[in-house]
């Protein structure tokens, strides 16, 4: 994840608690997804910026994964995303999200 | 339970996937509150 | 007045020191984690010079092979490759790092290019023997320099470093005290995108046959900005980079929207053409140092050669109607618009579909379409030119062009493998172009639609997504007639004419 990025997660968590804070996720693939997911709850797995060794356990999911979707407005969903799901490999995308918060969501 | 609903969101979009400003639409459909919206790009 | 895409060519310089030492995922990681594993695993990846031009996806770069011969290899391509590939290719070349250090200095204008005498020496006779190096290029490279005042510029003067073979050779001098815009960093990356700009123009020529003195404009379509610290973005590469290239009838100016930039600047350069302003508008665009190695992270996590080693460039001529080269067609124009949103959908629609509706066209009427043709080989990308073609088919589904069921067929039907490497503007749609204008000429398929998407956001200063689109499509040879009067025509005019005054002069 960006490093910008990183900081302005950690600035947040900090500023708000991580109990408050949702993090929603576009990545174009389920490889990606878990690296951003990871990123946001066990630490930057590329050792690279400032959530390296930071746990933050971040509530984390994709855009397209039921869990969202059910919550957003249809038509909304509809006319911004829908689309996509024709694109993506929700499933997979869905299996690298859940496995993630499994093992490393505190909240 | 609701997930969003009062919530503060960081919204992290991909270029390539779900660009960040159409997930902020999705968010606050949901009642939850967007505080920071960023989109990546790795190309 | 019709224009046309009367030539193209294809540029890769072959660069992995400065993969090394300038691609910015290695500069940040030499900042945040100088003792990472990462960066002391790089350089085992790095590819030979040989491996770089027997690559399949940089043999179709170059036109030696088609997206037909890549779309016949299963992935992965780095461990098939080409059996007696050459460095030069139909449309142009990958040149070796150590021939573009010398390129670099030609480029030089302010004396801030220094290369070590027995590096000088070694490779000077490769240069001289380039088929598109005259005496006045070759001229222009200078005597070397000791290597003590190399060590002393690096080490003292805030020099940028020149490598070949992980071995000091050379220095690219800062160009003021205090002026960051005119830094070493930011002179040796301009340096680089103008020599490599000017390396496709001298591959343009050739390829078009064109006379370098009827070029009247060159847009410089790259990602970078030369300025100072009163103008940072002042430009002008173009005109910079077509003194070079020896274009003296011509001016120029940059056009600049990340990787949209390319249809943008042809889209500009194609309207320039059909508004009778210029006969001959040159579009290109030069290479960008902080993206090689880009994605060098997932490369060594997958234990993969890296094979974002290279440069790119390209140039494309847009000329007036030739009555035989395709058209680029501007009534069917697709844009971005600030409206737009950054739905995906929403984005495609306006790119893609929305242009063709309003033309009354359907998403299947265009033969192929080349949007974003990055190589999908590099690890960490995934398959950026089949996710735009899914896009497209879905939208294809959504408006009733297709059925659900022909949804994975549409991409190998109307698309493409990307052979591009992710050098930002450098995919963006144009390296089919030079393909399309043969494929169209020969009959083989007869509109391409090419599109160029750019990350705005990245510059901090809007939200907003971008993009452009324009058609190419078969020349009926209609317009070179339309465009200008034929002897013959204006025999039959007079004829008809004194026909006209006999029979008025009869009725009398």
């Amino acid at each position: 994840m960006d490093l910008e990025n990183q900081k302005r997660v950690k600035e947040f968590a900090e500023q708000l608690g991580a109990e408050n804070i949702v993090v929603v996720l576009g990545a174009a693939e389920g490889e990606a997804a878990g690296l951003a997911a990871e990123t946001v709850t066990a630490g930057d797995p590329t050792f690279a910026g400032p959530l390296t060794g930071v746990q933050l356990g971040l509530k984390v999911y994709h855009i397209c994964e039921e869990e969202m979707k059910s919550e957003v407005d249809a038509a909304v969903y509809e006319e911004q995303i829908s689309m996509m799901e024709m694109v993506l490999d929700v499933d997979d995308i869905a299996n690298e999200m859940q496995a993630i918060r499994n093992e490393h969501t505190k909240f | 339970m609701s997930i969003l609903k009062g919530k503060k969101v960081i919204v992290i979009g991909d270029r390539d996937g779900i660009p960040g400003p159409a997930i902020d639409e999705c968010v606050k459909t949901a009642g939850g509150e967007v505080v920071f919206s960023s989109t990546e790009c790795f190309v | 007045m019709n224009c046309v895409v009367k030539g193209s060519a294809y540029t890769l310089v072959n660069a992995p020191d400065m993969l090394l030492h300038n691609g910015t995922t290695q500069t940040t990681e030499m900042i945040v984690n100088p003792e990472s594993d990462y960066l002391k695993q790089l350089p085992k990846h790095l590819r030979k010079f040989e491996d770089v031009v027997n690559y399949l996806p940089n043999q179709v770069y170059i036109g030696n092979k088609t997206p037909e011969d890549l779309a016949g290899v299963e992935l992965p391509w780095y461990n098939k490759p080409v059996a007696g590939a050459d460095r030069f290719g139909k449309l142009g070349e990958i040149m070796p790092q150590d021939e573009f250090y010398l390129l670099m200095q030609a480029m030089d204008v302010f004396d801030l290019v220094k290369l070590e005498k027995n590096f000088v020496n070694k490779v000077k006779p490769a240069f001289e023997k380039h088929p598109l190096m005259d005496a006045e290029m070759v001229a222009r490279v200078k005597e070397g320099v000791d290597k003590s005042e190399i060590e002393k510029f690096v080490n003292e003067e805030h020099a940028e470093a020149l490598y070949q073979d992980n071995e000091l050779i050379g220095y690219v001098k800062k160009a003021h005290d205090i002026d960051v815009n005119l830094s070493a960093h930011v002179i040796h990356e301009n340096l680089v995108s103008k020599a490599t700009c000017v390396l496709s123009m001298l591959h343009l020529v050739k390829t078009s046959g064109i006379n370098k003195n009827e070029v009247d404009y060159v847009i410089d379509c790259s990602e970078e900005a030369c300025g100072d610290m009163n103008q940072r973005g002042g430009g002008n590469f173009a005109k910079a980079a077509a003194e070079m290239t020896g274009f003296m009838k011509a001016t120029g100016s940059d056009v600049r929207g990340f990787c949209a930039a390319p249809v943008h600047a042809i889209t500009i350069a194609a309207s320039l053409v059909a508004a009778g302003t210029f006969k001959n508008v040159v579009v290109a665009a030069g290479g960008s140092t902080a993206k090689l190695g880009m994605n060098g992270k997932d490369a060594v996590k997958r234990d993969t050669p890296l094979i974002e080693d290279v440069l790119g460039g390209f140039a494309v001529l847009i000329s007036e109607d030739d009555g035989k080269s395709p058209i680029i067609n501007l009534e069917i124009v697709g844009r971005h618009m600030v409206g737009t949103g950054s739905a995906p959908q929403a984005v495609i629609s306006s790119l893609v579909a929305d242009p063709l509706s309003n033309a009354g066209l359907k998403l299947t009427d265009i033969d192929k379409y080349s949007a974003e043709m990055h190589n999908p080989d590099i690890p960490g990308i995934g398959d950026v030119p089949l996710q735009n073609y899914k896009m497209i088919a879905a939208l294809a589904v959504k408006q009733g062009d297709i059925e659900k069921s022909d949804l994975a067929a549409f991409p190998v039907k109307h698309g493409m493998n990307g052979w591009a490497p992710t050098q930002g503007h450098i995919p963006s749609g144009v390296p089919f172009v030079g393909f399309a204008r043969e494929d169209i000429m020969s009959g083989k398929i007869k509109n391409a639609m090419i599109v160029g998407k750019g990350s705005l956001f990245l510059g901090r200063m809007t939200n907003l997504f971008d993009g452009v689109s324009f058609i190419m499509e078969t020349n009926k040879g209609e317009g070179a007639k339309g465009s200008g009067v034929s002897e013959e025509e204006v025999k039959q005019l007079i004829a008809k004419a004194m026909k006209e005054f006999a029979s008025s002069l009869m009725s009398e």
